[in-house]
Order: C-alpha cells, then sequence, then structure tokens
C-alpha cells in the first residue's frame, strides 16, 4: 500500500497508536547503508543516550581550558563540592592574558596575573594537567592540541573557546562552548548537545600562487556572510582543500565560526596521518596501525546528502583582505573599498575604519603588522611570512610583531633561522600567546592605528580600542610590512 | 538561575546588525574570575567617550534606558566569541531578555543557561518595533516564555521559537548539570565501551 494512503486512514483515527510492525529486513539493511557524512558518523558514534523531548547527551573526547573562560566553571564545581571526572581527558594552558616577552618574570597587570594564578591553583586542585608558562608545551589552545597529537580523526574537541573549530582539520568534531558548558564537561565529561545542520563547501581547483588558506576562508566567509553558516557544521572538501598541508586545513577550520557555523570539518587523509605519526601522545606500533584503519573510515561516504552545499571556485581567488569590522566584510586585495549604497552597515564600517569608498585598498598606510593568533602562527605561516621578509626591511613606519602559536613553533623557527629573518628585517620576535590577537595583555593597537593582522576578527576595538583591523593572510601581512600599507604579495613572489 | 517568568518591561532600542561579543563586552573586561560586575562594562567602548565619561548619545546613557529589561536588536546578534562574559553583562545591567531576528549560536545557547530570554522575531516584527521604539520611548511589551508569546504595542501576540528543553529548564530554574548527571551510569557505560583512548595526562 502507498505511504500515504496509510497516513490518511491513519489521520481519521484520531489518536490512534502508530503501527508497530517491525521494519521488513531489506529496509533494515537500507538504514544500515544510508551513506552519511564525516558530521554525521563524528556526531552519531558519540551519543550516549538521546531521549525523546531532550537534547542528546553527547561523549567529549578532549576536553581544553585556558584561564579566561574556566575560572567560573572550576567554582562551580568547588560550589558543588564535585571533582573534574576526566583528568586525563582535560588539559589547560594559558594563552589568552599572558605577556609575550619576559615570561619568567611577573605579570605585571595585577588582574591578569591573579587569573593565571587562579588557573594554577584550578589545575593543581583538580588535577587538571597544565602547560603553564616556562612549560615546553605552553602555547596557544588551538595550536598545542594538535601539536601533543591530542587532537585526532573522529574525536569531540571543546574548549570555551569559539575557535575551537580549528580542530575540525583533523576530521574531529570540535566547537566552542561557554563556560557554564566547561563547568558541565568538567564535571561528566559530556554535553547536551542538538544535531546540527551539515553544509558542504566545495572549494573548487586548485589556487594560484600568492593564494592561500587563509585568502580561501576570507573569500568564503565574504560570499556567506558572518551569519551565513549559523546552525551548520561544515565540511571542506575539493582540490583546494585536499592539497593543503594541516597547517593550512587549521586555518580554514579556525575560521569557520566567523561565518557563524557552529564547526568546520575536514575529512582525514594521509596528510592527516603523516602530520600525526610523530606527536607525543598518539598511539604507536598495532594500536596506530588499528587506529589509522578506523580514521579510513571516517570520510562522508559517497552519496551522503548534505543539508546544503556552496561551491567556490578556489581557482579564480586572489589575495582576500578585509575592509570592515566584521569578517565577512572582505575583498580581493586588488579592488576598491565599497561603495555603502544605502547599507547602513557599510556605512557605519566605513566611518569607523576612516576609508573612502571607490579609493583602492592597495596603498593605505599602515602602523602595524601582527603575525600570530591561532588562525596563522604555526610554522607554514612563520615560513611564508619569512620567505616574503629575507633580504627585506620592515618599512620604519610600521611596527611589526611576530608571534609563534607556541613554545615549541618558536623553538623550531628559531632552529630554522626564521627569527633571525624577522629580527633582520626589523620585526620584533616573540614568546608564544594570542597576543594582539585578542588584545588581552597590553600587546595592542593604539586609537586610530591600522593593522594589517593574520588574526580572526576586525570588530570593532577587537585589537586595541579604537585601533581599525584588516585581516589578511602571513603572505598579504609580510608584503604591507614591507611596502608600509596594503600591498600584494604576488608583486614579490 | 531564578525561574523565567512572564514579565513585562521597557525596551532600550539598539538599531544595529551583526553586534559582536567584543561590542556586548570588550576583552579587556575578561580577566575577571567572577560573573558577577560587568554590567558596568556592558557596550563599554560604544557607551563611554575616551575620558571616560557617558557619550551622551549612546542608548544606554539615556534617560530611557533607566530601568529597562529588553533590549531591541539589529540581525545576527552576539556573533563572534564564546564568552559568557556577554550574557553575564546584559544580565548585570538588568536585562531579561534580548529581541533580534537571530542570534549566533553559542551566545544564543549561553543565554539559555543563564535565564536570559534570546527572543527571536521575524523582520516585519522587528521593524515594527523599533518604529514603535521610536515614537515611544517609554514603550513596554510582555514576554510570556511558557506560551512562547511577545505582545506587541497593538496588542498582537507574535510567538517566539524555543525548544521544550530549555523552556523546562527555565520555567523551574532548573539545572541542566544535574540532567547530564542523571545519565552518569549510561556515560560510564558509554566510555567503557566506546570512548576513543586518549591521555592527557601522559
Amino acid at each position: 500500500m502507498p505511504r500515504y494512503a496509510v497516513k490518511t486512514a491513519r489521520a481519521l483515527i484520531r489518536d490512534a497508536p502508530e503501527p508497530e510492525a517491525p521494519a521488513p529486513a531489506w529496509a533494515r539493511l537500507e538504514l544500515v547503508r544510508k551513506p552519511r557524512t564525516l558530521y554525521e558518523k563524528v556526531w552519531d558514534s558519540h551519543v550516549v543516550t538521546h531521549e525523546p523531548g531532550a537534547p542528546a547527551v553527547l561523549y567529549i573526547d578532549l576536553h581544553l581550558v585556558h584561564e579566561v573562560t574556566s575560572p567560573q566553571a572550576f567554582q562551580g564545581l568547588r560550589d558543588r563540592g564535585i571533582k573534574v571526572r576526566r583528568p586525563d581527558r582535560t588539559q589547560a594552558t594559558m594563552d589568552h592574558s599572558i605577556p609575550t616577552q619576559n615570561q619568567a618574570l611577573p605579570i605585571m597587570d595585577p588582574i591578569a596575573a591573579k587569573q593565571v594564578q587562579q588557573l594554577r591553583i584550578n589545575c593543581r586542585e583538580f588535577d587538571v594537567p597544565l602547560a603553564d608558562l616556562g612549560d615546553e608545551s605552553q602555547g596557544i589552545v588551538h595550536v598545542i592540541g594538535p601539536e601533543l597529537g591530542l587532537t585526532r580523526p573522529g574525536i569531540t574537541v571543546v574548549c570555551g573557546d569559539s575557535h575551537t573549530s580549528t580542530h575540525g582539520a583533523f576530521g574531529a568534531l570540535a566547537f566552542g562552548i561557554g563556560t557554564t558548558e566547561v563547568e558541565h564537561v568538567l564535571a561528566t565529561q559530556c554535553l547536551l548537545q542538538r544535531r546540527s545542520k551539515t553544509c558542504e563547501v566545495r572549494f573548487a581547483g586548485r589556487v594560484a600562487d600568492g593564494v592561500v588558506a587563509k585568502d580561501l576562508i576570507l573569500a568564503l566567509i565574504a560570499e556567506i556572510g558572518i551569519g551565513g553558516g549559523t546552525g551548520q557544521v561544515l565540511e571542506y572538501t575539493g582540490e583546494a582543500i585536499r592539497s593543503l598541508s594541516m597547517e593550512g586545513r587549521m586555518t580554514v577550520c579556525n575560521m569557520s565560526i566567523e561565518g557563524g557555523a557552529r564547526a568546520g570539518m575536514v575529512a582525514p587523509d594521509d596528510t592527516t596521518y603523516e602530520f600525526l605519526a610523530d606527536k607525543p601522545t598518539v598511539p604507536r606500533g598495532a594500536e596506530w596501525d588499528a587506529a589509522v584503519e578506523r580514521w579510513r573510515r571516517l570520510p562522508s561516504d559517497e552519496g551522503a546528502v548534505y543539508d546544503r552545499t556552496v561551491e567556490i571556485d578556489a581557482a579564480g581567488l586572489e589575495p582576500m583582505i578585509t575592509w570592515g569590522t566584521n569578517p565577512g566584510m572582505g575583498v580581493r586585495v586588488s579592488q576598491p573599498v565599497p561603495e555603502p549604497n544605502g547599507n547602513p552597515s557599510v556605512r557605519k564600517a566605513l566611518d569607523y575604519m576612516r576609508l573612502e569608498p571607490g579609493k583602492p585598498l592597495i596603498g593605505q598606510p599602515v602602523d602595524v603588522v601582527f603575525i600570530g593568533s591561532c588562525t596563522n602562527s604555526r610554522m607554514t605561516d612563520l615560513r611564508q611570512a619569512a620567505s616574503l621578509l629575507q633580504g627585506r626591511k620592515v618599512d620604519p613606519r610600521v611596527r611589526m610583531m611576530v608571534v609563534p602559536g607556541s613554545e615549541r613553533i618558536r623553538a623550531q623557527a628559531e632552529a630554522e633561522g626564521l627569527a633571525d629573518i624577522f629580527r633582520a628585517a626589523g620585526a620584533d620576535w616573540r614568546q608564544a600567546g594570542c597576543s594582539m590577537c585578542i588584545a588581552m595583555n597590553g600587546d595592542q593597537l593604539g586609537s586610530g592605528q591600522y593593522c594589517v593582522s593574520t588574526s580572526n576578527r576586525n570588530f570593532e576595538g577587537r585589537q586595541g580600542k579604537g585601533g581599525r583591523t584588516f585581516l589578511a593572510s602571513p603572505l598579504t601581512a609580510a608584503a604591507a610590512a614591507v611596502e608600509g600599507s596594503v600591498a600584494d604579495p604576488r608583486r614579490y613572489l | 538561575m531564578q525561574p523565567v517568568t512572564s514579565f513585562s518591561g521597557k525596551v532600550v532600542p539598539l538599531p544595529v546588525s551583526d553586534i559582536d561579543t567584543d561590542q556586548i563586552i570588550p576583552a579587556r573586561f575578561l580577566k575577571t574570575i567572577e560573573k558577577l560586575g560587568l554590567g558596568e562594562n556592558l557596550f563599554n567602548d560604544w557607551r563611554y567617550l575616551p575620558d571616560g565619561g557617558p557619550n551622551p548619545e549612546f542608548v544606554l546613557n539615556q534617560p530611557r534606558a533607566a530601568g529597562g529589561t529588553i533590549l531591541l536588536a539589529g540581525d545576527n546578534f552576539g556573533c563572534g566569541s564564546s564568552r559568557e562574559h556577554a550574557p553575564w553583562a546584559l544580565l548585570g545591567f538588568g536585562f531579561r531578555a534580548v529581541i533580534s531576528t537571530s542570534f549566533a549560536d553559542i551566545f544564543r545557547n549561553n543565554c539559555l543557561k543563564n535565564g536570559l530570554l534570546p527572543v527571536a522575531v521575524d523582520e516585519a516584527t522587528l521593524a515594527e518595533l523599533f518604529e514603535a521604539a521610536s515614537s515611544d520611548e517609554g514603550l513596554e511589551l510582555t514576554v510570556d516564555l511558557a506560551s512562547q508569546t511577545l505582545t506587541l504595542p497593538s496588542g498582537r501576540g507574535v510567538s517566539f521559537p524555543i525548544d521544550d528543553f530549555s523552556k523546562q529548564c527555565l520555567l523551574e530554574g532548573g539545572d541542566q548539570l544535574s540532567y547530564i548527571q542523571q545519565r552518569m551510569p549510561a556515560i560510564s557505560a558509554y566510555e567503557s565501551q566506546s570512548a576513543e583512548a586518549l591521555n592527557t595526562l601522559a
């Protein structure tokens, strides 16, 4: 009998119970074989229980913690008299409010010092491992997770930080949470969650020279807008993503939240396994082989259905830069400042940025260049910037800061000679931390200053009250440092 | 958390789209280890002049904001960071609900955990509300969570979405953590059978 007839019949008999005949064998097989996306596979394998009328209880494999969004959560545990359920699935570090120079000295800002000290107290009291200042593993929370080999394909990762989406580069489901939820995870290792919609973002073709991961994600956000991904988990696919390094994939996934998305993911492949193979905490020997075997089953099945698909012509992209006060306000670096055309948001952004519509962005003088943040502070990023700066000087009008994402990266960049290149060019080479991305630690713009920044947010005052931010790739940032103004990095290739 | 009930309150209009959490509470105020005290820095950089004095142009410094409990804002409110300091600051000022056409996911989630009601309405309703607020500085609205209804000045009721679970928690002042804790046997079973082996202590 056709389905609609069954429905009509039941509708006539009010409150008739649903017939409970078991599904025939072929239908059950059909269910098992239903193609699933990467997100659906990770979601399904982490649902502890899902009761009617309530969100699912989702298991969290890895919980990353930093000093800014955790103190009130630890206090909550104390008030309730409960412990951290799984310290072995929790990793804390210091990154947001710490200085990026003289880290061995006491912190000058008494409020920041107290917050940092509070994380030490909390980690000691609750047995949570802490990569403290001075520790070889210290660094930006989204840099150290992958570096330690804790971020892995198919796991769930949360942190009280919106850029947790970074870890999706490994095929993990990773998203930011608030402090109340930090407390939930500390207490139970679980979260109440609802399934998100899925969106495939396909970057077709290979990018041209001078176009890097940051340009891909800035182009996407310019396309879909900062609320375009709300309620969705993005899966990045296509040749331009496959040919990215893990670090490039992290840059892309990192800024998923700037498109409003819950998370961003990239299916794991050999690039992923090669990156992880030598990391400190990954399984070894037969256990490693078994893990890779499991991970190979994670990519979205052929025929899996996404709720939505967005396609970006990666081959046609150019270096991108933002001109406004949110990450969706981006254009190709060679384009002029847009006209407001009656749009009050554009008008407001241009007033804040003091930019003239129709004028080219190239040539706009800048005061500061910042290379760093969880978006662009890894070895690939530093190598890109250094390759452009080698044998050149930072324009004397520009203050350039380069802040590595972790202490390991700092050590490696120094060993490779990158730090020398930055210093010789006239840039300031710092210790690891979030630094001028969030400007909580004294690394900040003065009011009215213009900055080309490799970070992730150009909101009003984000890099210091009254500061004006142009978001761009490490290559574009380095080109601006050399010219003293917004510049096209392709001139230096 | 106090139960959220039906209430009537004064409306404070802020007709700006895409208000991000850095505007709601700038990062330099996140160094606190407390939840309280953030209300005075709500919208800090729009609210205060460089000399620290109140900016008379900004709505929170105008007489109409005194005692205001409902913030009326443009589309995509609360985008940006996961800082729960944003709803803490809004609550600290005295707001009990925010009306917009949409909210960023993490912000919305954080609101629901703290008893700050995110009221999403369609564009036409929002425009009607901004118009009503510009012609009447003392505009009051009634928000009823149980029936999920916002009552407009015209008397028209507009329903707003909220999932049943969050709604029940808000109405009862209930605690979502205890819901998870009650499922501890299932969590333990999951851990022993399915959880990925991972050790941060190693």
